[in-house]
């Protein structure tokens, strides 16, 4: 049996006083494309959220439970976030590359992550190029690497956000609705980069769309109203679903 | 009839349409007139007494013949001084409370303050700079003292201007940051900053117009009406432009007409100068930014 990458046990969160996850638990398996599905405020992208920790920030969210990445409790003590952080990428709705060059979007993360480590000139361009290559974007940007980011199509701008996680080496790429800016075309590109990407990564993917889950993931997990509903292999959990809501909504009798 | 024909309704909405409209064309070309008829008259009246020697002699015969030289290196002292001074905390400020300060009382009575410190009349703030940086640091009547007391006035222009710039930056850039590990001051240093540099420069260069020209708060701090020669350092008195024009139109006998004219065109157009500076700058590196 594959190796679990994130694990969550009886997680709780609350904002304020609303509660928007109800005792969650959840097995990602190691190197696998799990899609998250589910009608809107269900609580995908909080979960979403949760694993990196960013939504802490926010300063009225409480969490009670566990999650382990890597084996490792993310609510330990001495958990420093900036590593957390490095080893779980995060993808977002609307592709946001920053103001910079494409070469020093796909570098920003390594560069704060690396310190004052000095880095050649030549060994940075092997990592970018290793990176575009990795989102099958080398080609359309290898000669325009210090043309901004903001200025390429929105496919390529959402192909740069995954890429710009990659040199540091993380072990999760959590996406929270990656292709839903993009037109059907696009959509078909990423949903390509990231079916290659599986086995180098484990990534977490909410989507809106059932189709996706079905074509674009190995494994499936149905939450609603907070809770996690049922977890497993997309075809099965598409074909055979084990409980009636997971029917409903596959069917689109409701979401 | 069709039914889409112009009824008498319609008709009073297009009437009232026209009426508002012309009103309010009427009151922005009011707004233009004074600024033209300044210029105009400055321009007309003070024109003739400007030339190469009127910037680089010192006023002599009582002030009413000579130049304005030391008067307009006296203005570039202060003004320098006050930048020095007031940007870096201004700066500093904007930055915490837009980027780090957690929305709570404390940030809201910071808020509350600065927008007091900007409605705070200058006299007021002369009287202060007269009892705190001359008297009570012991700076004397200098240019130390009449800088610091202008920065302290403008103070809110830079950190309202660099927090409203800095708030111009899209949240999204921080977020992809945040979510990348980064400090926020690697945000700040890498991303936000850099794009909010030319919403700063302006607010920079806007006080420094308001700087050359406020003369109740450097009058009683470190401004002197007639002084023969430049000043040395900070410690010393100095002239300035705005109380020249001050002691010239109202204190001294037998000045030529021409000439407060010529000193209000040398002051406003160094002030026109640095703003069409600043607009020039900020359009470059608006060109320059990258979303």
């Amino acid at each position: 049996m594959a190796e679990i990458a994130i694990e969550t046990r009886d997680l709780n969160l609350w904002y304020g006083t609303f509660q928007a996850l109800f005792d969650v638990n959840i097995r990602v398996k190691q190197g696998m494309i799990t899609s998250l599905i589910g009608p809107s405020g269900c609580g995908k992208s909080t979960l979403l959220r949760t694993i990196n920790r960013v939504n802490e920030r926010l300063g009225y969210v409480r969490t009670t439970g566990a999650i382990d990445v890597m084996g490792e409790d993310i609510f330990a003590e001495g958990v420093e976030l900036a590593r957390l952080r490095k080893e779980v990428g995060m993808v977002f709705q609307r592709p946001n590359p920053l103001p910079l060059s494409i070469r020093d979007n796909v570098l920003f993360s390594h560069r704060i992550h690396r310190g004052d480590e000095k880095v050649s000139r030549a060994e940075e361009d092997a990592l970018v190029e290793d990176a575009l290559q990795q989102v099958l974007l080398w080609d359309d940007v290898k000669d325009r690497l210090s043309q901004r980011a903001t200025s390429l199509s929105l496919e390529e701008q959402q192909k740069l956000c995954i890429a710009r996680l990659l040199p540091v080496k993380p072990s999760v790429l959590l996406m929270d609705e990656p292709t839903s800016a993009l037109d059907p075309k696009a959509t078909e590109a990423l949903e390509a980069l990231i079916w290659g990407l599986r086995g180098s990564y484990t990534i977490l993917i909410v989507t809106h769309n059932m189709a996706q889950a079905r074509r674009a993931s190995e494994e499936c997990a149905f939450m609603l109203l907070g809770k996690m509903m049922e977890l497993g292999p997309t075809e099965e959990l598409f074909l055979s679903p084990e409980l009636p809501e997971t029917a409903d909504y596959i069917e689109g009798r409701y979401g | 009839m069709s039914m889409f024909a112009r009824t008498t309704l319609d008709q009073q909405n297009r009437r009232v349409e026209w009426l508002v409209k012309t009103l309010f064309l009427m009151m922005t070309v009011l707004l233009i007139v004074p600024v033209v008829l300044i210029m105009g008259i400055l321009i007309q009246r003070g024109a003739p007494v400007l030339s190469w020697g009127f910037l680089t002699e010192v006023p002599t015969n009582g002030m009413t013949a000579g130049g304005i030289f030391t008067a307009l290196i006296g203005t570039v002292w202060i003004v320098t001084v006050a930048l020095i001074a007031s940007v870096p905390i201004g700066v500093a400020a904007a930055v915490y409370l837009s980027e780090y300060a957690p929305d709570n009382w404390l940030t809201r009575a910071i808020n509350l303050a600065i927008i007091n410190l900007a409605g705070v009349p200058s006299i007021v703030h002369a009287l202060f700079g007269l009892g705190a940086f001359v008297v009570f640091f012991g700076f004397g009547r200098s240019i130390l003292a009449a800088s610091l007391t202008l920065a302290v006035m403008t103070l809110p222009i830079v950190i309202v201007a660099t927090r409203e710039s800095l708030q111009a930056v899209p949240h999204a850039f921080r977020e992809a940051c945040w979510n990348m590990g980064a400090t926020r001051w690697q945000t700040i240093r890498k991303v936000v900053l850099p794009n909010s540099i030319s919403g700063i420069l302006t607010g920079v260069i806007l006080e420094v117009s308001r700087t050359a020209g406020e003369t109740a708060p450097i009058m009683f701090t470190g401004a002197a009406a007639f002084l023969p020669f430049l000043p040395q350092g900070v410690l010393d008195q100095t002239m300035a432009m705005s109380l020249h024009l001050y002691v010239v139109s109202t204190q001294v006998p037998d000045v030529p007409d021409a000439l407060p004219f010529g000193v209000a065109l040398v002051l406003i157009s160094m002030v026109l100068v640095m703003n069409a500076t600043s607009i020039a700058f900020r359009v470059y590196l608006r060109n320059k930014r990258k979303w």
